[in-house]
């Protein structure tokens, strides 16, 4: 089962990839504020807000 | 929540969106209307015709290619392209390699439509496709990596939205497996040879096919959800804190699964073990993701009996937490040693791409498309409710007819005599599957019609309405 020397140390090399974005991201503040940002989104088309309750957009 | 809502001048870029929404829909047409006809030919091997073009065993892949990449790739690309603009408030980096990379993907998808029933094969599943496709597929994913990271590193808002984080890392990883995976030595342009051998070959597979399935169909489609639902239900998600945990614990645990699809082989034992552990593992993050985006609704459940839409992206989780409840328990030695080999494991895939990579990317796109083409919705909003109900009832079929037949399969395989001699011969297990293969076929007949209608309200959406340049807003947030 050579491959395992291979597929195991690739995929811990991974994982310690994984934690380095993590520490980047959590050291550049990204984590700060974990309500806000949710709902940013929604703000972020103006009309999006304005949508009227859904209705049929018939006929031709 | 006070800002001022002007706009930069700006546009978005939207053509590639445009583009890889309404290519999604069309081979998604394509995919399923395959998967009909070879769930037809297992249910009636005549209809091979004896043409070796249209025998099983080259559509097979030529369907799991066409929906997997073809459909399910589409509604990646546009919605990734879509989410990361809008979440970062920027315009897409480098527009014009975003265009690239949807000429190459199509290129990809009408080579493997090709190649796969002429039996070009590289014979690993879910990467069958011959190495000068590979090496198409590697140039368009590098390409896609520096169009999205590119976005990224120019955005206008500080925070990167946890989608984003998901489309990041399922683009990083499927880069890793396809190279990895693809590594093989050509003997000419149409075949080649693997890297690998035997059971390392096995292990290097399933490797790749479970991320795969963790990364291209769950990393990709979680960051759909977690941006469309919140954006239809117009509220925001459930517990943004979950969804960041949701994301890490995700990544951390999924390389490690694969050898759960190589249970009782010559893997070495310890290495399955390893695999089954982790699988067990996965289900805390599956769970915590599917529970965060159904509460979302939480407080305007009544938005659920009024928008189709919704349905789409709500049930489709409730498959994800379904097909990810299932799935560790398949992976459970002792439950394997029963499953594998049988078609539970295709009613598993299936819970999992009709129910959830289907019916996300559906509702996803029946929200996008729309507003590309200058309108706030669909042509017909009953189309999508009967969308709705004819491709939840295809699911229901297909997915009970494959337990059960698997099931009874597992059983049948096993039965002993007393003196120890096999109580059924393999074909007497064929011939009891006969009515649940004509149940399935059933089902994904109402998928597909489900899938048509989608193309017709598309069709019809696209008509009536016009592709116009959405504008950027301009950055005013007190807390940005």
């Amino acid at each position: 089962m050579d491959i395992l020397y291979l597929l195991i140390p690739l995929s811990s090399v991974l994982v310690l990839g994984i934690v380095g974005v993590f520490a980047w991201a959590l050291h550049k503040g990204q984590f700060d504020d974990l309500e806000g940002e949710g709902e940013r989104i929604l703000l972020d088309e103006p009309q999006s807000r304005k949508i009227a309750p859904l209705q049929e957009s018939q006929p031709v | 929540m006070a800002m001022t809502m002007g706009s930069s001048g700006a546009v978005y870029e939207d053509d590639s969106v445009r583009l890889f929404a309404l290519a999604a829909v069309l081979w998604g047409v394509v995919g399923m209307l395959v998967g009909v006809i070879i769930a037809a030919q297992l249910t009636w091997p005549e209809l091979n015709f004896g043409i070796p073009w249209l025998s099983y065993g080259r559509l097979r892949p030529l369907h799991t290619n066409a929906v997997i990449f073809a459909f399910g790739g589409c509604a990646l690309f546009a919605t990734s392209y879509h989410v990361v603009q809008r979440t970062c408030q920027t315009k897409l980096f480098a527009p014009r390699l975003a265009m690239f990379t949807f000429w190459g993907w199509q290129a990809v998808i009408v080579a493997a439509a090709i190649s796969l029933p002429l039996g070009m094969t590289q014979g690993k599943e879910y990467a069958e496709l011959e190495w000068p496709i590979d090496l198409l597929i590697a140039v368009v994913w590098v390409s896609y990596a520096i169009v999205f990271f590119g976005t990224v590193g120019t955005r206008k808002i500080r925070h990167i939205y946890v989608a984003n984080w998901f489309f990041g890392s399922f683009i990083i990883a499927v880069a890793l497996l396809h190279i990895v995976n693809s590594a093989a030595m050509p003997v000419s342009l149409t075949k080649s040879y693997s890297a690998y051998a035997g059971v390392q070959d096995a292990m290097v597979q399933w490797w790749y096919g479970h991320n795969a399935v963790g990364f291209f169909l769950t990393a990709g489609f979680l960051g759909m959800m977690y941006y469309y639902i919140p954006k239809q239900a117009e509220r925001p998600v459930y517990s943004y804190r979950l969804s960041i945990v949701h994301f890490w614990a995700l990544i951390f645990t999924y390389m490690w699964a694969g050898p759960h699809h190589l249970h009782y082989t010559a893997l070495p034992d310890w290495a399955q073990s390893i695999g089954m552990i982790f699988s067990l593992v996965l289900l805390a993050p599956s769970w915590g993701g599917m529970i965060n985006g159904i509460m979302t609704l939480s407080g305007a459940w009544h938005k659920l009996r009024d928008d189709p839409i919704l349905k789409f992206l709500i049930v489709s989780l409730s498959f994800y937490g379904m097909s990810t409840f299932e799935g560790p328990m398949m992976s459970i030695k002792t439950v394997n040693a029963l499953s594998h080999y049988t078609d539970w494991t295709i009613g598993h895939v299936h819970s999992g791409a009709l129910g959830w990579v289907g019916l996300i990317s559906m509702g996803a796109l029946y929200h996008l498309i729309p507003r590309m083409y200058g309108r706030t919705e669909m042509f017909s909003k009953r189309a999508i409710e009967l969308h709705f109900w004819v491709a939840t009832i295809g699911i229901v079929l297909y997915i009970a007819a494959m337990w059960i037949a698997g099931v009874m399969q597992g059983l049948m395989w096993r039965a002993v005599n007393p003196d120890g001699t096999l109580v059924y011969s393999f074909v007497e297990s064929v011939k009891a599957t006969f009515p649940f293969y004509v149940v399935r076929l059933l089902g994904g007949l109402l998928y597909l019609s489900g899938m048509l209608l989608m193309a017709w309200n598309v069709v019809m959406t696209v008509r009536s309405g016009q592709a116009k340049a959405s504008p950027i807003p301009a950055v005013a947030l007190a807390h940005a």
